[in-house]
């Protein structure tokens, strides 16, 4: 948490000096993540080993039921956003019942001990992330400038990322001061993700944040039509069709560690910390990152993020022996990306759609990157990795030079 | 809601949501110290010299609360309800044979614990160490004490989802060679070569001619036996919904959990043996869902555990499918029977 706060109050003083601060919006909603955060990696952090420590079972079950999971996390994503929009302003509350769907998810995992209920349970706590997480980008980018929604962004997703670090820290801590202490974990895990809505509900503004002067034209109501029509907009639909093209070639994360592995030869018991890595490079770089999305154009950081994504390929594929290395510029990636979307995507949605259109850009970009987990994943058993490896760096080459033309309009216009 | 009384709700909140959090703390760790004292009733368990040499014995991890908790410990074959002899080596799982044993612990770190597969010689010292890359599950060592394999679950693929694989190694003892994952052999399946992704072992045993072992191979949503040669370094499919299988001492029959039907989906399996010759399955009369590999004791007569009051308890079963199942041993789990020095 010191990290985070250190960080960001830093950004706030930086900000001012500059001329524009990050809205108290921006840090409850940013508190809010990182206390939730903390919450929820508290428990995936333990899971496996309270399946096969604890109850005894094979969790190899929920490898299958986990691509259900994200596709129905994708769709419930768009729920959420439409939701969020109708009736003018409800981001807050509907980011807030999922919040607190994901928290009563807590003790439920002390009474599931089987399989099926604990597959369940999860679903739940998909559903409330999948639910909040549109509605609460939009109330991010409404509490900010223009001029400032990148570092806006950055801020919140530095503040996110701190606690999904300590959360796995807080619940090896627990595990260390008892024994068998998972009943401990998820019962602080549910106290700490209680405080994570109380802080949402309390501090973060209901209603219309700070409601801009732009105006309401008439195909912008938030109606369900209204919301498919986003898409007839040219510049939400350059946006999405990058954000497409790019998730096409984004090989996940699970590949990047396991290529990490066999090609750079990371021994087995860093294998669980690799993850951390990125983690920790999108932590330190999400700030300055976002702030440089709004000097230098929000495009430029996030095609020049996908070019990070590419040199960590090329090391990759070169097998240098440059482990960090590549975390780092995985984590770059990240954090050139993840918020500096949504800011940019911010630009061209207007606010009484706003939740609906990061939704749709949001979906559009997760579905992507399923397809190439597929693929990838395909490749790898026709070809092996090396050669899938090197088809997934020509396609993002490929995607990025594409991206490149499509957006040149966006950014002159910019 | 002014400011001020907005931050006093958050502090009486936060107040509240802690002393729950650190009660349930102090709880569990308070249950922990509970857990280290002997439970009345109990099996006796005193310190003392454990070897993998002794005729007689069954060595196993105790899960009996005390100050032994968790150690590798003997027991007479014949009396294996009996006083424990505890030899102050902790292991989450545990196999031996022809005096050598494989020990899979648990390092507790600052931030996360990693695991380890500690070879162990026939009074317990620690020949060698490997890195397990996830928690492990299955442990074995071939007749003649000079191969070790075991099983670890991987989790952490992937940075926030719930999906696991599993990796199976193999030592060659002698010479410490380790093959990390046995996705590194050919895969024959069906007569062709066949490759893919999401293929994953688990549940290594060992024949006693030092070439050949049995293993499950998952592939596309299917789990198969498979043989396996050391020195081709293939392995081969054989028959289709076998998990942990075990090689009888005579070589010639599998004992192994399969997925029957109709079966809710947390207690899927049953204990069934196969004969190698005719592919012929017998159900064993274990009517609950066995999630072990089992042991054979001698060749009509297997070991295998199941949850019980304090982690698991051991039960015994003929292998011909006749008779009922009888616990043997409470408090115990990963059972070696050190007697059986085949070879080497």
């Amino acid at each position: 948490m010191y990290v985070a706060e250190t960080r960001a109050a830093r950004a706030t003083t930086a900000g001012r000096r500059r001329g524009g601060t990050v809205a108290p919006t921006v840090l409850a909603l940013g508190t809010v993540s990182l206390i939730t955060d903390v919450s929820s990696e508290m428990v995936t952090a333990v899971l496996p080993l309270y399946l096969v420590a604890g109850l005894g079972l094979s969790p190899l079950g929920f490898g299958l039921l986990d691509g259900v999971y994200n596709g129905f996390s994708a769709v419930v994503r768009l729920v959420g956003g439409h939701l969020a929009d109708r009736g003018g302003g409800r981001h807050k509350w509907v980011a807030g019942f999922g919040y607190a769907l994901s928290a009563l998810c807590k003790p439920l995992l002390l009474l599931a001990h089987s399989l099926t209920p604990i597959g369940l349970v999860l679903a739940a706590d998909r559903t409330g992330k999948g639910l909040r997480t549109a509605p609460r980008d939009a109330l991010i980018s409404l509490s900010s400038t223009p001029e400032t929604r990148g570092r806006a962004f950055g801020v919140h997703r530095a503040m996110d990322t701190a606690g999904a670090l300590l959360g796995p820290l807080a619940a090896f801590l627990i595990l260390r001061a008892t024994v068998d202490g998972y009943d401990a974990v998820f019962t602080v895990s549910f106290c700490v993700a209680v405080l994570g809505v109380l802080v949402l509900v309390l501090f973060v503004p209901g209603g219309r944040a700070e409601p801009r002067a732009e105006p309401a034209s008439d195909d912008a109501r938030p109606t369900l039509r209204a919301a498919l029509s986003l898409l007839r907009r040219r510049d939400l639909r350059r946006v999405t069709v990058c954000a497409l093209l790019l998730g096409l070639a984004t090989v996940s994360d699970s590949f990047v560690y396991l290529l990490l592995q066999r090609r750079l030869d990371v021994p087995d018991r860093w294998f669980a910390l690799l993850p951390l890595g990125t983690a920790a490079a999108f932590l330190l770089l999400a700030v300055p990152l976002g702030r440089l999305a709004d000097r230098v154009g929000r495009w430029r950081v996030f095609l020049a993020g996908h070019g990070a994504l590419l040199a960590a390929y090329a090391l990759l594929l070169a097998s240098a022996h440059s482990v960090a290395l590549v975390l780092l510029l995985h984590g770059a990636f990240y954090a050139a990306t993840d918020g500096v979307l949504m800011a940019a995507a911010s630009d061209s949605v207007p606010e009484s759609l706003r939740s609906s259109g990061l939704a749709v850009v949001q979906t559009g970009q997760a579905l992507a990157r399923f397809a190439c987990s597929l693929g990838f994943g395909a490749a790898w058993t026709l070809w092996g990795d090396r050669t899938a490896l090197w088809a997934s760096t020509a396609a993002l080459a490929l995607c990025a030079v594409l991206s490149l033309t499509i957006l040149r309009p966006l950014e002159s216009s910019a | 809601m002014t400011v001020r009384n907005r931050l006093l709700v958050l502090l009486a909140a936060v107040l509240a949501l802690a002393t729950v959090a650190v009660l349930s703390v102090l709880h569990a760790s308070a249950r922990a110290d509970r857990r280290n004292e002997t439970q009345p009733g109990g099996p006796r368990v005193s310190a003392g010299r454990v070897a993998l040499t002794t005729p007689g014995r069954m060595v196993f991890r105790n899960m009996a609360w005390g100050p032994h908790r968790d150690e590798l410990t003997s027991v007479p074959a014949s009396d294996p309800s009996g006083p424990r002899t505890a030899s102050g080596v902790k292991c989450l799982r545990f196999y031996a044979a022809a005096g050598t044993g494989v020990c899979l612990q648990a390092v507790h770190g600052a931030v996360s614990d990693s695991y380890r597969a500690l070879v162990l010689d026939a009074r317990l010292k620690e020949k060698d160490h490997y890195d397990v890359p996830g928690i492990p599950s299955r442990a074995r060592v071939s007749p003649t004490g000079h191969f070790a394999a075991w099983t670890a679950f991987v989790g952490g693929d992937s940075y926030a989802g719930t999906d696991f694989s599993t990796r199976a190694a193999i030592v060659d003892v002698r010479t410490g060679e380790l093959t990390p994952s046995l996705e590194a052999y050919r895969v024959i399946k069906d007569g062709h070569a066949y490759r893919s992704a999401d293929v994953n072992f688990w549940g290594v045993t060992f024949a006693s001619d030092d070439r050949t072992f049995y293993a499950t191979l998952a592939t596309q949503r299917k789990t198969y036996l498979v043989r396996g040669d050391l020195r081709a370094r293939t392995v081969t499919t054989l028959h289709t919904n076998v998990e942990c299988p075990s090689l009888s001492p005579d070589g010639t029959r599998i004992a192994y959990k399969k997925r029957a039907k109709g079966l809710p989906k947390d207690a899927p399996w049953r204990l069934y043996v196969l004969d190698l010759r005719t592919m012929h399955e017998t159900a064993l009369a274990e009517p609950r869902s066995v999630d072990d590999q089992a042991v054979w004791k001698d060749p009509r007569t297997l070991v295998y555990a199941l949850p019980g009051d304090y982690g698991a308890d051991l039960y015994t079963l003929p292998a011909d499918g006749t008779g009922k199942p009888r616990r043997i041993s409470t408090a115990a789990v990963s059972p070696a029977y050190v007697n059986q020095t085949t070879g080497g």
